[in-house]
């Protein structure tokens, strides 16, 4: 692995340890993790980077902990993230609802394999796209990006913890098998040209504090422990103050405020790749590893003289309905090919309202869906 | 002022959050006082305590005192300790937890939390069973003892929290009990002082949903129960087992000084600064 990287300069690097990169150059300070293919490297290029930094690696003893010393590390100060796969994941879920209530920033990243249950350790899937949005229980908002090269692996995880920081959430990085393992030559970015965001701290006398506050971005500023700003935080819904209520009158504005505070940040949350899509009658939507082989579809079939476009979705969730409404309403039919049995092709669906026909093309199989598949099926469109 | 009432506006969180949710004669109340005492003799600020709890009617804890206070999910609390204590060192971070909380649906966190030995204080309520869910039986329910999923009688055997933290490598491991308040407010001073994994096992009283199931009576005849069945650890090491059957020790069951995590850590941090710098 590679113990130094040279920023500027080309590197071969995979797409799990541009992530670490990415993480590092976001000031990520804290990483828990819980070993797990196809997310190991994940861990072990932290556990190397971090402790030179002045930051912490530490392996607990499952998910579950990751996710509760992630949270805790974020709460005393540090930009904290944890890495896994589906299984992991799965257990993930009850703190990350924790998370979501208590506006606790954090990454979580979830190179998907092939599932249910152990599945298939060793190949690549898309079939937490749901799990990702719906996995914990109860309403709350998140944020779901999907990752398709290495070098999105650096930016999307730069992005990941900025998202985290200014919205006081958990971010969800999807990756997959492919992405995670395919070496590529990249050129990180210096320093200098990248955006860091840092959380927003109470400014005001201590006593004066209201933790959780409304105001108009609906984020409240977060005091660390040890800080000086004291309260209390907990996984109840709760009050301005942090206290667990069961008001009406508390309970409504604060779920609301939750979910404001996503919806109202809608563009700058949302980020996707147009490609030909200006004149296009055949749309393919595609995300994460998949969205690779599609562009060169849409390339493929342009030459054949299909008028082909791709749009190629960052942000899962919020899902990006604006974006795709108008090409909804103007293009005579959709392609949506994915590795599960049609996951986001069920939201595209479920957005089109019988605008245009929406084609599905699934595998399960724990291989990738190749450039020429798709290229068939545009043709046959 | 009196001494108590100084206290309680020293650290409670008295015109906000109270009454609180506990039961009236509940032994909760007595593990608060404790700790509050504790913690001012300690002389540690508001600012550098971190209160940590799980879930169960003592995870409703900290929200009564004025700390950096973290109500966590059920049975994970020493996870969010461990990365509140790793990302800021200088913090004191004790968390409280139900038998249930720790032993149960925590039971790994809180082995591994043992072996790890990261300076943390865990005091562990002990009532022997679920209070907030109503009376179900816990891993320290006694055998033979009534629980709303055992009404036919628990045939499961139970825990020794205590020594349950011994084996698993806690550097100061101590039993008290609500009876003995005086002695549980030093017990709890000491772990909080101890640099390293400490973990204070509290005996207590659920009344409502242990004590009256099982015929224990109420508040007054369970601390009188704690009063007779306990043992100074000193003095049992002059009993005989015979003396001592039906009995449970009490005092410090273990206090050793191992490497800290958080000591440890720097070494590696160190190491891997030297390793980088010779990369460059
Ligand atoms: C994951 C999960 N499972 C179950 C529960 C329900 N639950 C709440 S408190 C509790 C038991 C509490 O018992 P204990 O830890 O002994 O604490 P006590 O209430 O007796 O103080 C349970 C099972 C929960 N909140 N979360
Ligand atoms: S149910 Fe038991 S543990 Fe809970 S408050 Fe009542 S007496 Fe205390």
């Amino acid at each position: 692995m590679n113990d130094q990287i040279k920023l500027g300069r080309p590197v071969l690097l995979q797409g799990n340890e541009a992530m670490v990169e990415g993480a590092l150059a976001a000031g990520c300070s804290f990483f828990a993790g819980y070993p797990i293919t196809p997310a190991t490297e994940i861990s072990e290029a932290m556990s190397v980077k971090l402790p030179a930094l002045g930051g912490t690696f530490i392996q607990m003893e499952d998910e579950i902990a990751s996710m509760g010393a992630v949270i805790g590390a974020s709460l005393a100060g540090a930009k904290s993230m944890t890495a896994t796969s589906g299984p992991g994941f799965s257990l993930m879920q009850e703190n990350l609802g924790f998370a979501c209530v208590a506006e606790v920033p954090c990454v979580v990243v979830n190179v998907m394999r092939g599932g249910p249950s152990t599945g298939l350790p060793t190949n690549v899937s898309q079939g937490d796209v749901m799990q990702a949005r719906w996995g914990t229980h109860g309403d709350h908002p998140i944020i779901v990006l999907a990752v398709s090269t290495t070098r999105d692996c650096f930016d999307i995880t730069v992005k990941a913890f900025n998202l985290a920081e200014k919205y006081r959430t958990p971010v969800v990085i999807l990756s997959d098998e492919v992405v995670a393992h395919t070496r590529e030559k990249i050129s990180l970015p210096h320093p200098g040209e990248i955006e860091v965001i840092d959380r927003i701290r109470p400014n005001m006398p201590p006593d004066w504090y209201i933790p959780y506050e409304d105001n108009s971005r609906g984020v409240p500023p977060m005091g660390i422990f040890g800080d000086g700003y004291r309260y209390h935080v907990t996984g109840l819904i709760h009050d301005v103050r942090g206290f667990p209520t069961q008001r009406r009158d508390e309970i409504v504005p604060f779920v609301n405020r939750i979910f404001r505070k996503i919806n109202q940040y809608f563009f700058d949350i949302l980020m996707v790749k147009e490609e030909l899509t200006d004149d296009a009658d055949h749309l393919v939507v595609a995300y994460g590893s998949v969205a690779r082989s599609a562009r060169r579809a849409v390339r493929e079939a342009r030459e054949r003289g299909v008028k082909a476009g791709l749009i190629q979705l960052i942000t899962l969730w919020p899902f990006p309905r604006q974006i795709m409404e108008p090409y909804l309403r103007r293009v005579k039919a959709v392609l949506v090919p994915e590795l599960n049995m049609g996951q986001v092709s069920r939201e595209v669906k479920r957005i089109n309202q019988g605008m245009t026909r929406v084609e599905t093309l699934n595998r399960i199989d724990g291989t990738l869906i190749t450039p020429d598949e798709i290229l068939v099926r545009l043709i046959k469109m | 002022m009196a001494e108590i009432t100084k206290l309680i506006h020293k650290y409670l969180r008295h015109e906000k959050k109270f009454p609180h949710v506990w039961c009236p004669g509940c032994g909760n109340g007595i593990v608060l006082g404790s700790l509050i005492r504790a913690i001012d003799k300690t002389g540690l600020t508001k600012d550098e305590v971190v209160l940590v709890s799980g879930i169960g009617c003592s995870g409703r804890l900290p929200v009564y005192v004025d700390f950096n206070t973290l109500h966590t999910t059920h049975g994970r609390a020493l996870t969010f300790a461990t990365g509140v204590k790793l990302a800021n060192p200088s913090l004191q971070v004790i968390v409280i937890m139900g038998d249930g909380d720790a032993t149960a649906i925590g039971g790994n966190h809180f082995i591994h939390a043992a072996r790890r030995n990261l300076n943390l204080t865990a005091i562990i309520l002990n009532n022997n069973i679920y209070g907030m869910t109503g009376g179900q039986y816990s891993p320290t329910t006694p055998y033979g003892a009534l629980a709303t999923t055992a009404i036919y009688r628990n045939i499961e055997h139970s825990f020794s929290i205590a020594e349950l933290a011994v084996t698993a490598g806690a550097s100061m491991v101590a039993r008290g009990t609500v009876y003995h308040a005086n002695m549980l407010d030093g017990l709890i001073e000491k772990a909080i002082r101890k640099r390293g994994f400490a973990v204070v096992e509290v005996v207590t009283h659920c009344h409502t949903q242990y004590g009256r199931r099982n015929n224990l009576g109420g508040p007054v005849e369970m601390l009188r129960w704690q009063k007779e069945t306990a043992v100074r650890v000193e003095k049992a090491q002059k009993m005989t087992p015979e003396e001592l059957e039906g009995k449970f020790t009490i005092g410090i069951l273990v206090d050793r000084d191992l490497p800290i995590y958080t000591q440890e850590y720097q070494k590696i941090r160190e190491t891997a600064k030297a390793r980088m710098a010779k990369a460059r």
